[in-house]
C-alpha cells in the first residue's frame, strides 16, 4: 500500500507522456514501433492540437464537481469529515481543470479566429462553472472553521444544481447568436478521437494522484489541528496555582 | 377565538407554519417603514444607478431597445444587492435571531417571511427605476407588456431568493457585505440570462417562451432547494 | 408543586472552538424547582454551558438531556432563554415585540398573556416608547418578560443583571425567587454573585470550562477541592 502511490505516479507519468507525443505528432518511434498519433487537422493546422488539452480538461473538471456534489450531499446526510475533505479537494482541482480550459480556449482562438475569447458553449459554460467553484473556495476560506463544512456543502448542492441551467441557458442562447465552435460540431476523425480518449485518461489518472495528495495533506493538517485542541483541552491554563495542578494531574479525571 | 383549544396540536402547528411566515413578514414590513433612513437611501441609489446607466450607455431611440433589457436587469442587481445585505442584519443586532432559534417556530417560515419581505422591497425598487428606464431610454414594448410584468415577478423571485440564501450563510462570514454579491452573482448568471433575453425579445416583439420556461423551472428547483437547506444553514453553529 | 427529579443532566460535555476549549468536559445533574446560580471568571464557560443547553450551540462530543429528551429542539416550548443582548426589536415597543414572539410560540389570547408577563416583571404594557429608548434595567426587565411568554418550566438567564441598575436587579431577583417558588427552574449565569446571596438554592462554581464546585453558600470552593 505504501508503494501504491509512487508506482501510480510512475504509470501516470508515462501515460502523460504517451498523451503528449500522440497529441503533438502524427507519429512517433518507440524504441522501433510506429504508433499512430493525431493527425493535422486540415483548416486550423498544429494549432489545433491544443485541442487535446481543451476538452479533456474541460471533461475532468466536471467529473471532479460531480464528485463534489456528491461528496457535499453525502456530508449534510451524515456529517462525516472524510466527506468534507474530498468535496473540498474535489473542488480545488477541479478549479484548477476550469482554468486550464479558459486558458487553453484564447490560446486556441486567438489565431485561427483572430479574437481572444468566443462564447463557445463549452468556454461559456466551464467559466460560469468556474465563478461558482471559486466562489466555494471563497466561502470556505472566509467562513469560520466551525460552520465551514455545512455551508460549504449547501453551497455545493446549489451550485451543482445550477449547473443544467448554465449548459441550457447557454446552448439556447448560442443557438439564437451563433458564434463560432471550438473543438468541430460535426463528426469527429477516429484517429482523433483516439487521441482524446488517451489524454483524458491521462488527464483523469493525472487528477487522482493530486486529489489524492491534496486529501492526505488536508487530512494530516486537520490531525494537527485536533491535536492541538485535545491538548488545549487537557492542559489547564497558565493562572491556576501548581497545588491545583498536581492534584488534578494525580486524580487523573475531572471531577 | 378559543377554538384553538379544541385543535389538535399537529393542525395547530400546520395553521402556525404560515401564521408565523404571515407574523414575521408584517413584523418585518413595519420595522422597514419604521426606518425609513434604509428605504429612503435604497430608493435614491437606484435614482443613482438610473442616472450613471443613462450617461454609461447613452440611449438613442433603436439602440436602446436591444440593451434596455440587459441594462434594467443589471440596475435591478445592484440595487437588489444592497437591499438584500440589510435584511439579516436587523436579526444581528441584539442577537434576535437567537431569540428565533430558541422558539418552536420552524426555520422555513423565516425564511420564506425574509424572501417575501426582500421580494416586496425590491419590487418597490424596481416600481422606481421602471418608469425613469422608460422615460430616460424611450422604451416602447412591442411584445404584450404583461409578459414583462411576469419575466419580472420570475427574475425578481430568482435574484430573492438566492440572495436571502446566500444573505443568511454570509453572516457568519467574514467580509459578510461582499460575500453576499460574491456567492449569489455566479449561480444567478443562468437567471440573469434568461431575464435578460426575455425582456430583450419581449420588447423587440419576439418570443420568449423558452426562457420563461426556464425561469419557472429555475424559481422552483432553487425555492425548493434553499428552503430544504436552509435549517442546516441556520443552525449551523 | 416541586419538583426534585433532575430536569437536566450533562455528561461530559465538551465544546471547542477551533483551538480553544469553552468546555472541558461538564458533568453534572441539576434538580428541579432551584434556582441555580452560575459563577465563575470570564472566559470559564458559563456562558457556552447555556447556550449549549439552548441548543445555540452544538456540544464537540458529550450529551445532555433537558426534561427527559437528548434535544433542545424536543422541548423548546417549555425553556425561556435570555441572554446579554436584549434579544428585542429596538424599533417596536415592549408590547409588540412580545405579541410577535408570542406567534412564534403559538400562544393563543396573545395580548392578555402579553400584558401579564410586562406587568409580572415591573413595566407598564400601554407605554409606546420603542425599546431601543429604554434604560438598560427596563430593556432585560422586557428580555426577562420574553424569556416567561410561554410559561416556561426551565429558564436559562444568561448575564441577565449586566449593567443593571440596583433597584430593578432587586426586583428582578424577586421575581426569580417567586417563580422559584411555583416550581421552575432557573438558571442564571452571571458576575454579580452578591445579588443572589440569600436567594439561589446552590452556586455553582466553573473555571477554565469546567465545574470546579458547588455550594451552598456563597462562598468559592478550594481550588482542586
Amino acid at each position: 500500500m505504501k508503494y501504491l502511490f509512487p508506482i501510480l505516479a510512475i504509470l501516470t507519468g508515462i501515460l502523460l507522456w504517451y498523451a503528449l507525443s500522440i497529441a503533438l505528432n502524427p507519429v512517433i518511434h518507440v524504441g522501433g514501433i510506429t504508433l499512430q498519433g493525431a493527425p493535422t487537422e486540415q483548416t486550423m493546422g498544429n494549432v489545433q492540437r491544443i485541442f487535446y488539452y481543451h476538452v479533456p480538461s474541460a471533461w475532468t473538471a466536471f467529473i471532479l464537481f460531480f464528485i463534489n456534489f456528491g461528496a457535499s450531499i453525502y456530508y449534510l446526510i451524515k456529517r462525516c469529515p472524510t466527506a468534507d475533505i474530498v468535496a473540498l479537494v474535489c473542488a480545488e482541482v477541479g478549479v484548477v481543470f476550469c482554468t486550464v480550459v479558459l486558458v487553453t480556449g484564447p490560446i486556441w482562438a486567438r489565431p485561427v479566429w483572430g479574437i481572444w475569447w468566443t462564447w463557445d458553449m463549452r468556454l461559456t459554460s466551464t467559466l460560469v462553472l468556474w465563478l461558482i467553484y471559486v466562489s466555494y473556495l471563497f466561502l470556505r476560506r472566509f467562513s469560520s472553521s466551525g460552520q465551514t463544512p455545512v455551508l460549504a456543502a449547501a453551497l455545493a448542492v446549489l451550485g451543482a444544481l445550477c449547473v443544467p441551467f448554465v449548459y441550457f441557458s447557454i446552448w439556447f442562447f448560442r443557438t439564437q447568436h451563433p458564434q463560432p465552435v471550438m473543438g468541430g460540431g460535426g463528426s469527429i476523425d477516429p484517429r482523433m478521437l483516439h487521441v482524446l480518449l488517451i489524454n483524458w485518461l491521462a488527464f483523469s489518472c493525472f487528477a487522482f494522484l493530486v486529489c489524492w495528495s491534496r486529501f492526505r495533506l488536508e487530512k494530516l493538517q486537520r490531525e494537527v489541528d485536533e491535536a492541538h485542541a485535545m491538548r488545549s483541552l487537557m492542559d489547564e491554563p497558565g493562572q491556576s496555582p501548581p497545588m491545583a495542578k498536581a492534584s488534578i494531574g494525580k486524580s487523573g479525571s475531572a471531577k | 377565538m378559543n377554538s384553538t383549544t379544541t385543535i389538535s396540536a399537529s393542525s395547530a402547528k400546520g395553521k402556525t407554519v404560515s401564521g408565523i411566515t404571515r407574523a414575521t413578514l408584517l413584523k418585518d414590513l413595519r420595522l422597514e417603514w419604521r426606518s425609513k433612513d434604509a428605504i429612503n437611501s435604497m430608493l435614491f441609489f437606484s435614482l443613482l444607478v438610473v442616472v450613471v446607466f443613462s450617461f454609461s450607455f447613452d440611449p438613442t431611440a433603436e439602440e436602446s431597445r436591444q440593451i434596455a433589457g440587459g441594462l434594467v436587469w443589471v440596475a435591478f442587481l445592484f440595487a437588489s444587492v444592497v437591499a438584500l445585505n440589510q435584511t439579516w442584519a436587523r436579526e444581528l443586532r441584539n442577537q434576535v435571531l437567537d431569540a428565533y432559534r430558541v422558539s418552536p417556530a420552524p426555520p422555513n417560515s423565516l425564511f420564506m417571511a425574509k424572501s417575501l419581505g426582500n421580494f416586496v422591497f425590491v419590487v418597490v425598487l424596481e416600481m422606481l427605476m421602471t418608469p425613469l428606464f422608460i422615460a430616460f431610454y424611450r422604451l416602447r414594448s412591442i411584445g404584450p407588456a404583461w409578459q414583462l410584468l411576469l419575466v419580472a415577478a420570475l427574475g425578481t423571485w430568482a435574484l430573492v431568493v438566492n440572495g436571502t440564501f446566500f444573505a443568511a450563510m454570509s453572516i457568519r462570514t467574514r467580509s459578510r457585505e461582499i460575500m453576499l454579491p460574491l456567492l449569489l452573482f455566479p449561480i444567478s448568471i443562468p437567471a440573469i440570462l434568461a431575464m435578460v433575453q426575455a425582456t430583450t425579445a419581449i420588447l423587440n416583439g419576439e418570443g420568449a417562451r423558452f426562457w420563461i420556461v426556464l425561469l419557472v423551472t429555475y424559481d422552483l428547483v432553487f425555492t425548493t432547494s434553499c428552503l430544504l437547506l436552509f435549517e442546516t444553514v441556520l443552525n449551523a453553529e | 408543586m416541586t419538583d426534585h427529579a433532575p430536569v437536566i443532566t450533562v455528561t461530559n460535555l465538551i465544546k471547542q472552538f477551533g483551538r480553544f476549549a469553552a468546555l472541558r468536559g461538564v458533568t453534572a445533574e441539576f434538580d428541579g424547582g432551584k434556582l441555580y446560580a452560575i459563577l465563575g471568571d470570564n472566559g470559564a464557560g458559563k456562558t457556552t454551558l447555556l447556550r449549549t443547553l439552548a441548543g445555540l450551540n452544538h456540544p464537540s462530543s458529550g450529551s445532555f438531556t433537558i426534561l427527559g429528551a437528548n434535544r433542545f429542539r424536543d422541548v423548546c416550548d417549555q425553556i425561556g432563554y435570555m441572554a446579554h443582548p436584549s434579544l428585542l426589536y429596538d424599533e417596536m415597543s415592549g408590547m409588540e415585540n412580545l405579541a410577535y414572539f408570542a406567534r412564534l410560540y403559538g400562544i393563543s389570547e396573545a395580548g392578555q398573556r402579553c400584558s401579564e408577563v410586562i406587568r409580572a416583571v415591573g413595566l407598564d404594557p400601554t407605554l409606546r416608547r420603542p425599546v431601543g429608548q429604554y434604560s438598560q434595567g427596563m430593556r432585560q426587565r422586557m428580555s426577562l418578560a420574553r424569556a416567561l411568554l410561554n410559561e416556561p418550566k426551565i429558564l436559562l438567564l444568561d448575564e441577565p443583571f449586566s449593567n443593571v441598575d440596583l433597584r430593578s436587579a432587586g426586583d428582578m431577583v424577586r421575581l426569580l425567587v417567586e417563580l422559584r417558588d411555583q416550581g421552575k427552574t432557573i438558571f442564571v449565569v452571571t458576575h454579580q454573585a452578591s445579588l443572589l446571596e440569600g436567594a439561589a438554592d446552590e452556586f455553582v462554581w466553573m473555571q477554565s470550562g469546567k465545574i470546579i464546585g458547588r455550594t451552598q453558600a456563597l462562598t468559592a470552593p478550594e481550588p482542586g477541592a
